[in-house]
């Protein structure tokens, strides 16, 4: 008997028995000769590992190493993350149901943190955190068997718990069922997470884990893959009109519980909560922090498709946003492929349903009839004492210049027109372009008046001086 | 027999001085003084304080070149000559040589990669020993100014961000950061450190059923479950095994007040 583990154990030490050589001193993994055993292809998320089509259960070994890092979390900021495999999320696992998985943990000797993993697909104590409980520079070997298919997540269990996780490390199991899942063209692997940092959102340099943000439950990050931008831009997802797409979503937490959603996009089928109910035509699926769900959706109609926590703020404010781009030809059955605009006036005027020509005069009557006949009446006519009128307006006519500067500045005073005074207030019309404030006054010059055409050039040129126009 | 003891340990401690050379920097300890220690996972419920009393304690972690001097003088400390049940393959492995140190192991800065049996000895040829838990928790529950910094939300959260920063390339040469209320240098963020009674801690975390406690149930039982640092050290301590050397791992020695 080792005389440390002797120790140990006569010192009421209850640090598991685990194999304890430090892993770089172990010789190389024998070369694989029977057949039912297997090295498991990991992958680092989005992608995910190929389906396994096996027929049989078999002894599979899964290696992961576990690094603390520091790396962008977002633009000029960074964090030291705590991860399986260098990558938050840690390495996607594929297995199949029955099979018994042989897992090596190795906490890298850099590590200042004792660390272990507890596997959601497991059955029995802590998941596995118990057995793979493993100092920096040491590795630990657990071995278990699939039981269920599903997806699952596992994360780290060391205390604080709630650190190890807020620090990213958590990743995805798929046991698969022995017949495998249906085919489907694309498979993707997505895990959302909640991040605390001392600073604020985007503020710069190395933040620290917040302890009293996590407590509260106000994240500063939401973060689909571990870090703003992981899925946008060049790092968005891709596929093709046709498309079978199939989604591994997963939620580390530590805290929150995502609603996660594909603008525009309908799931055809979700695996609630990655379990194997399923549910058809979901437009918003819930998952739980530490747990998982399958969507699976048809690309139709190309475009660009964020993917997003519902909880719309964590997209908008704390980063919690992806984009699916879907490349392929229109479907304009299914989707418009022109986008048509025309003004709309509101209810209770008339709305100018064609668009402006090149008749100012035309334009220019669709103007009036929108904006100014609800005071000064469809024929510019007024109302005695109230509304003065445009049509056959002295006052309007006696200076141009001052017609312009009413319509973007608004008119007050004492007005006289054709006689009759005028005591009431015209608000300004200053939000219509230069284009239409020349049309409008083009028409009631020429049309209720006799006189010339406004060009938006001179109107362009008041409208820097803009004022309320005053009458005494 | 104390007494005889204390003779041994001196008549060691004589033998150090004698052949530890000019790289050995002198260490000088501080006094604690006695007072509560508050154990994030009391032994009962009702046990929430523990009395420490008043010892000494090692300013600065031993050095590199304080190490070297005395595996010197105690050959059998060498990397190539100890038992493999006292030390595992790592023990002493920044170093250039087994009596050599080399780039990767400044003179000054903290010595790592050391077991707990080592530590011991190393502590026993000065005439010392290896505070307990309860020992260097009381003298780390202080901040710059007081006894009890655990009250100081700030000091907690400063910790914390010690504790998160990744292992440097060079470990700082010891006595660079600010000394605490007792004038103990590098208690936190620097390197872990063993102590005496470090498997109490994986007895403390286990439940009843002898399975130690993670996740949620990490926190059963601990008297205050926003001690992240507190729990980052127990969970550290836990994990361990007596010939464990590990990178981030050093130590400092104790002895009576008097």
């Amino acid at each position: 008997m080792r005389l440390d583990v002797a120790f140990a154990i006569l010192f009421g030490g209850a640090a598991a028995a685990a194999s304890s050589t430090p892993f770089w001193l172990r010789a190389p993994a024998p070369a694989i000769v029977e057949s039912r055993t297997e090295q498991a292809s990991l992958t680092f998320a989005p992608a995910v590992p190929l389906p396994l089509h096996r027929k049989k259960a078999k002894r599979v070994v899964v290696d992961i190493e576990v690094k603390e890092i520091v790396a962008p979390i977002a633009g000029d900021t960074t964090y030291t993350f705590w991860t399986f495999g260098g990558h938050v999320p840690g390495p996607f696992i594929r297995v199949r149901q029955g099979d018994t998985v042989e897992l090596h943990l190795k906490n890298a000797p850099e590590n200042r943190m004792p660390h272990n993993i507890d596997l959601h697909a497991v059955t029995g104590p802590g998941g596995g955190a118990p057995r793979t409980f493993t100092a920096p520079g040491h590795q630990t070997e657990f071995t278990f068997e699939a039981l269920r298919a599903g997806l699952f997540v596992y994360h780290c269990a060391a205390a604080p718990v709630g650190m190890h996780i807020a620090n990213g490390m958590y990743g995805l199991i798929l046991v698969e069922p022995p017949e495998g899942l249906p085919p489907v063209d694309r498979e993707f692997y997505v895990m959302q997470g909640d991040f605390y940092t001392t600073g604020g959102y985007h503020a710069k340099g190395l933040q620290s884990f917040d302890m009293q943000k996590a407590i509260d439950e106000k994240p500063t990050y939401v973060l689909f893959n571990g870090a703003e931008g992981s899925l946008t831009g060049a790092n968005a997802l891709h596929a093709k009109v046709g498309d079978k797409i199939r989604i591994f979503v997963g939620n580390g937490g530590p805290n929150l519980v995502s609603s996660f959603h594909v603008i525009g996009e309908i799931f055809d089928r979700v695996y609630r909560e990655g379990g194997t109910a399923i549910d058809t035509n979901v437009q918003t699926t819930l998952i739980p922090a530490g747990g998982a769900a399958i969507v699976e959706f048809t690309a139709r109609v190309p475009g660009d498709y964020a993917m997003v926590d519902h909880s719309i703020f964590r997209a908008f404010n704390k980063g919690a946003v992806g984009t699916l781009v879907v490349d392929g030809p229109p479907s304009p059955d299914l989707y418009s492929t022109e986008t048509k605009t025309t003004p709309y006036a509101g209810d209770g005027a008339q709305a100018a349903v064609a668009p402006r020509g090149d008749d100012r005069m035309a334009a220019g009557a669709r103007v009036f009839a929108s904006t100014c006949a609800a005071c000064h009446q469809a024929q510019g006519q007024g109302v005695p004492h109230v509304f003065p009128p445009l049509a056959g307006s002295d006052f309007l006519m006696a200076d141009k210049q001052r017609s312009i500067d009413i319509v973007l500045g608004g008119l007050q005073g004492h007005v006289v027109v054709r006689g009759d005074a005028y005591e009431s207030a015209m608000p300004t019309q200053g939000h219509l372009t230069d284009d239409e404030i020349a049309d409008v006054l083009t028409y009631v010059r020429g049309s209720l008046n006799k006189g010339d055409a406004v060009s938006a050039d001179e109107v362009g040129k008041r409208r820097a001086a803009a004022h309320t126009v005053t009458v005494r | 027999m104390k007494a005889l003891l204390r003779n041994v340990a001196l008549l060691a401690l004589a033998g150090v001085a004698s052949t530890s050379g000019a790289e050995a920097r002198e260490t000088s300890t501080v006094l604690v003084g006695a007072g509560p220690y508050k154990p994030l996972f009391p032994a009962s419920p009702s046990q929430t304080e523990v009395h420490v009393d008043a010892f000494r304690l090692d300013k600065t972690p031993v050095t590199n070149g304080q190490f070297l001097a005395f595996v010197s003088a105690h050959p059998a400390w060498r990397r190539d000559r100890v038992a493999g049940a006292l030390a595992e393959p790592g023990y002493l492995s920044r170093w250039a040589a087994p009596d050599a140190l080399g780039a990767n192991a400044p003179v000054d800065a903290p010595v790592v990669d050391v077991s707990w049996f080592s530590a011991r000895a190393y502590c026993a040829a000065r005439g010392m020993r290896l505070p307990t838990e309860a020992e260097w928790e009381r003298a780390a529950a202080a901040s710059r100014d007081r006894a009890d910094g655990s009250s100081d939300p700030a000091w907690r959260a400063e910790l914390l961000a010690l504790y998160s920063r990744p292992m440097p390339a060079r470990l700082p040469d010891v006595g660079t950061s600010a000394p605490n209320f007792w004038g103990v240098y590098d208690l936190h963020g620097v390197v872990w450190e063993w102590v005496e009674d470090f498997s109490a801690a994986a007895a403390a975390m286990t439940s009843p059923s002898a399975q130690l406690r993670f996740c949620g149930a990490g926190a059963a039982g601990a008297s205050d479950a926003t001690d992240f640092p507190a729990f980052q050290r127990v969970a550290l301590r836990s994990s361990l095994h007596a010939s464990y050397a590990l990178h981030d791992l050093g130590l400092r020695c104790a002895g009576s007040a008097r």
